[in-house]
């Protein structure tokens, strides 16, 4: 003990279990940037529509929520395959936690297959190029998409890291770090749904 | 000091050999490449930003030759348009912030008692990736298609049509570039500044200049994907058909004004925020006093930067919005200058109620405030509408900007040189040569400068390569020119002071100015591993009040104390990573795809971004046998 009250010559020396790590915190802000930059996005959605008198513009029809509906359901159930599989790694089960990545990533890719089909339709009525309505779709779905891709990539690589026995059970940042940044970009999708799928609906 | 705090440096010299060996660089090409030592990188950030201030300083020299008289015949109107788009661009971007970057980065662990940034490896990615950013904006120049729309670069000017070069693509690229370097290294710094300061320096302990990274870090991690995003919607409009700035296919050019300035204003005080930081430091430093009303200083910086999101509107009073938009960020606009009066305020009571000691840093701290107050009172003034109507796009706006960023943000610049200078190279700057140089800047400066209010006033407009005989501008014209040639004069006396004490100047010792605060208490320069024993601090200033104690050496690997973001109650002691070259192989790759993307290979431009995800992959893996120790 010192005259300042803090034992510093007790201070812990070993690594141990703490809440978060130093690595989870710069994820987290990572996320931060991220989600502002779709919110430009959508903020530019909106305020060309509020600056043009339709929106989406006279001719083009509302998008379908045929294939976004099913896209949503992957991704929402993706994120809870991905956390049951988590739980069972904290309590040493690795096969399972294998078995929850490798499902998300399955669910995940067929999130872009999905994707795939219903920008195949869309363009056969005119792609990015035809108005300010349809350039912000294809950019802000886009976007989206692409940050899927890289999530999976992270998922994958994170799998990879596990099954060469790279990960540390008492300390998964990584896996931790990989689920964060999957959850977000689910999140993310859910906030473009809304903006982008179901707001043409209500005015 | 006491004798108790100076232990920090002292262990037996087992200890510091093993300290030594693992922290230090190897003196070779692939150490000198690979080191994360946030020393070595915080000084190549200052070095490299110093060789883009000397280039934005050519670029305004000449121009101010070819306006020195009327109808100047020295550059073309195209050359003009691309030397003040570069000169603006380089400051703002390559310059100020990069420069603020590397004193935060070199001095940061040491103002937490600290070992390391959170985060070195990245570190090596954000200072060569400005490295590269720089180069690849200052390669436009090879090719004679620089940037010419202006450094905020509006539509429809840069747009396709009315620009078809490369110019345009040489900005947008190269600032996408830059802006993950930028908000790489913000992240940083809040993860280090929040997690890694010493055991007790709880937040209302931590040194003002750490408020200021805090805030702008915070502001950079906001404001920054506003710029991203202007830049994407451009080139995807330039080269991808696609539609976003275009009246006739529903765009609008004011979307481009919005995102800028949504931008762009934060990073007004992104790039002004951390010289007040510096000069928190400084002043209270050669007043022999504590800072005045500490605690609402920080709290004005806070303030500065959350307001400075909600004024973007100011530079866009001319664009024909509502009235009742208009109200609001004029108004708002105001308020800024509230938090501002604070610290100021703050300063001088500091000064007032201490014994100032006019040493050169000193001087440049009251030349900062002298000439910040004039541009702050322009600034409120340019913040009342009716006004702004009559002095926007002329030369008043550019007195305005250059009295705080210039008479503002580079003279604190040159406090913090002349007040660091010898913990990072442990001899004193001259002080003779220091006010010879302090004073031709502060002359040359307010000569060159303050006749733009007067040519603005008159009608001279910005950005306009000439202007006619007889039209009465010619005098305050001749007048700017002058003045910034001395001012020139002023800024390679000090460099040639920085040059020439290196080696001829005063041994400096730990603590040469008698200051309160950590980085005071390592040697000068610091050894590789900043502090031989980990300090706990419990008071603000503990050198000054013998609030130091010396802990554990932690000399097993290369660690450094963990504590909990605002108590700094000792948490976990964290394992960082050694020296890496990774994060320049992925600063290469990045920079081929940018290459790539401006040349319209598009398929190397992907090659290039597999390269990166792999190498990122790689960089990632941690090796077997630092499992259980590592933090990544």
């Amino acid at each position: 003990m010192t005259a300042s009250g803090i034992p510093v010559d007790r201070l812990p020396t070993e690594p141990r279990r703490v809440r978060a790590d130093v690595g989870w915190w710069g994820m987290v802000l990572f996320c931060m940037t991220e989600a502002t930059l779709f919110a430009y996005f959508l903020g530019s959605y909106f305020y060309l529509g509020v600056a043009n008198p339709a929106w989406p513009p006279a001719g083009v029809p509302d998008p379908s929520l045929r294939l976004p509906l099913l896209m949503t359901l992957l991704l929402v159930s993706s994120s809870v395959v991905l956390v049951l599989g988590e739980r069972r790694l904290a309590r040493g089960q690795r096969a399972h936690y294998h078995l929850g990545t490798a499902l998300t990533v399955l669910l995940g890719l067929g999130f872009l297959a999905l994707q795939a089909a219903e920008y195949r339709e869309k363009l056969a009525h005119g792609g990015p190029a035809t108005s300010a309505y349809d350039s912000l779709f294809f950019t802000i779905t886009g976007f989206h998409g692409t940050h899927v891709f890289v999530g999976l990539l992270l998922l994958t690589w994170t799998l990879a890291r596990s099954l060469a026995g790279n990960i540390d059970p008492a300390r998964p940042v990584a896996v931790k770090n990989a689920s964060l940044y999957w959850h977000f970009v689910d999140a993310v999708w859910l906030v473009i749904f809304t903006c982008l799928y179901l707001s043409p609906r209500w005015y | 000091m006491s004798t108790a705090a100076e232990s920090v440096r002292i262990s037996d010299d087992a200890v510091l050999q093993r300290l030594t060996t693992l922290w230090r660089t190897p003196p070779t090409l692939l150490g000198w490449l690979a080191t994360v030592d946030h020393k070595i990188l915080g000084k190549r950030y200052i070095y490299t930003a110093f060789v883009f201030f000397f280039l934005g300083g050519v670029e305004a020299a000449v121009m101010r030759a070819q306006l020195a008289r009327p109808e100047g015949q020295l550059l073309s109107p195209d050359a003009y348009n691309q030397l003040f788009t570069m000169h603006g661009v380089t400051m703002m971007f390559l310059f100020v912030q990069p420069v603020l970057s590397g004193f935060s980065f070199y001095l940061t662990p040491l103002l937490i008692g600290a070992r390391e940034l959170a985060y070195p490896r990245l570190n090596v990615f954000s200072y060569y990736a400005f490295l590269f950013a720089g180069l690849f904006i200052y390669a436009s120049f090879l090719v004679g298609q620089a940037p010419n729309a202006g450094w905020f670069n509006y539509t429809p000017l840069s747009s396709v049509v009315a620009n078809p070069g490369l110019n345009i693509d040489f900005y947008a690229l190269g600032l996408l570039f830059l802006g993950i370097a930028t908000t790489v290294g913000a992240i940083n710094s809040i993860v280090t500044i929040l997690a890694l300061r010493a055991p007790g320096m709880s937040i209302d302990r931590m040194p003002l200049f750490l408020w200021s990274s805090l805030t702008i870090s915070a502001s950079i991690v906001f404001a920054m994907p506003a710029l991203t995003v202007a830049l994407i919607f451009l080139q995807l409009e330039r080269h991808w058909g696609f539609v976003f700035f275009d009246v006739a296919r529903g765009g609008s050019p004011l979307l481009w004004q919005h995102l800028f300035w949504v931008f762009g204003h934060p990073w007004v005080y992104i790039v002004f925020l951390p010289a007040t930081g510096m000069l928190s430091m400084v002043i209270p430093t050669f007043c022999r006093r504590p800072m005045v009303g500490h605690t609402f200083v920080a709290l004005a910086t806070v303030v500065t930067g959350l307001v400075g999101f909600g004024v973007w509107v100011h530079h866009m009073f001319a664009t024909g919005l509502p009235q009742l938009s208009m109200s609001f960020f004029g108004a708002a606009s105001m308020t800024i200058s509230i938090p501002s009066a604070v610290t100021i305020f703050a300063w001088l009571a500091t000064m007032w109620f201490g014994r100032p000691v006019l040493t050169t840093a000193m001087l440049f701290a009251l030349g900062f405030v002298a000439q910040f107050v004039i541009g702050g009172i322009s600034g409120v003034m340019t913040a009342a509408i009716p006004f702004d109507w009559q002095a926007t796009d002329t030369y008043f706006v550019v007195a305005h900007i250059h009295y705080v960023l210039a008479g503002g943000t580079v003279f604190g610049i040159f406090a913090a040189l002349y007040y660091w200078y010898p913990k990072m190279y442990g001899t004193l700057l001259d002080e003779r040569l220091g006010k010879v140089s302090f004073w031709l800047m502060f002359v040359g400066f307010n000569l060159g400068f303050f006749p733009m209010h007067l040519s603005g006033l008159l009608g001279m407009p910005r950005r306009v390569y000439s202007y006619a005989p007889g039209s009465g501008l010619a005098i305050f014209n001749l007048l700017s020119t002058i003045g910034s040639y001395v001012l020139a004069v002023g800024i390679v006396v000090t460099l040639w002071n920085a040059v020439r004490s290196r080696r001829r100047g005063v041994a400096a010792g730990p603590n040469p100015w008698g200051a309160g605060t950590l980085e005071w208490l390592t040697e000068s320069p610091p050894a590789e591993y900043n502090f031989a024993r980990i300090p706990a601090v419990s008071d603000l200033d503990p050198l000054w009040t013998n609030a130091v104690t010396a802990g554990a050496s932690l000399d097993e690997d290369r660690l450094t104390p963990r504590t909990t973001p605002l108590d700094a109650t000792p948490e976990d002691v964290v394992a960082l990573p050694r020296n890496d070259v990774w994060p320049v192989a992925i600063a290469l790759t990045l920079t081929l795809t940018v290459v790539a993307l401006l040349a319209g290979w598009y398929w190397v431009s992907a090659l290039a971004t597999a390269l990166t995800l792999l190498g990122l992959a790689r960089w990632m893996w941690p090796s077997r046998a630092r499992i259980g120790a590592t933090q990544s």
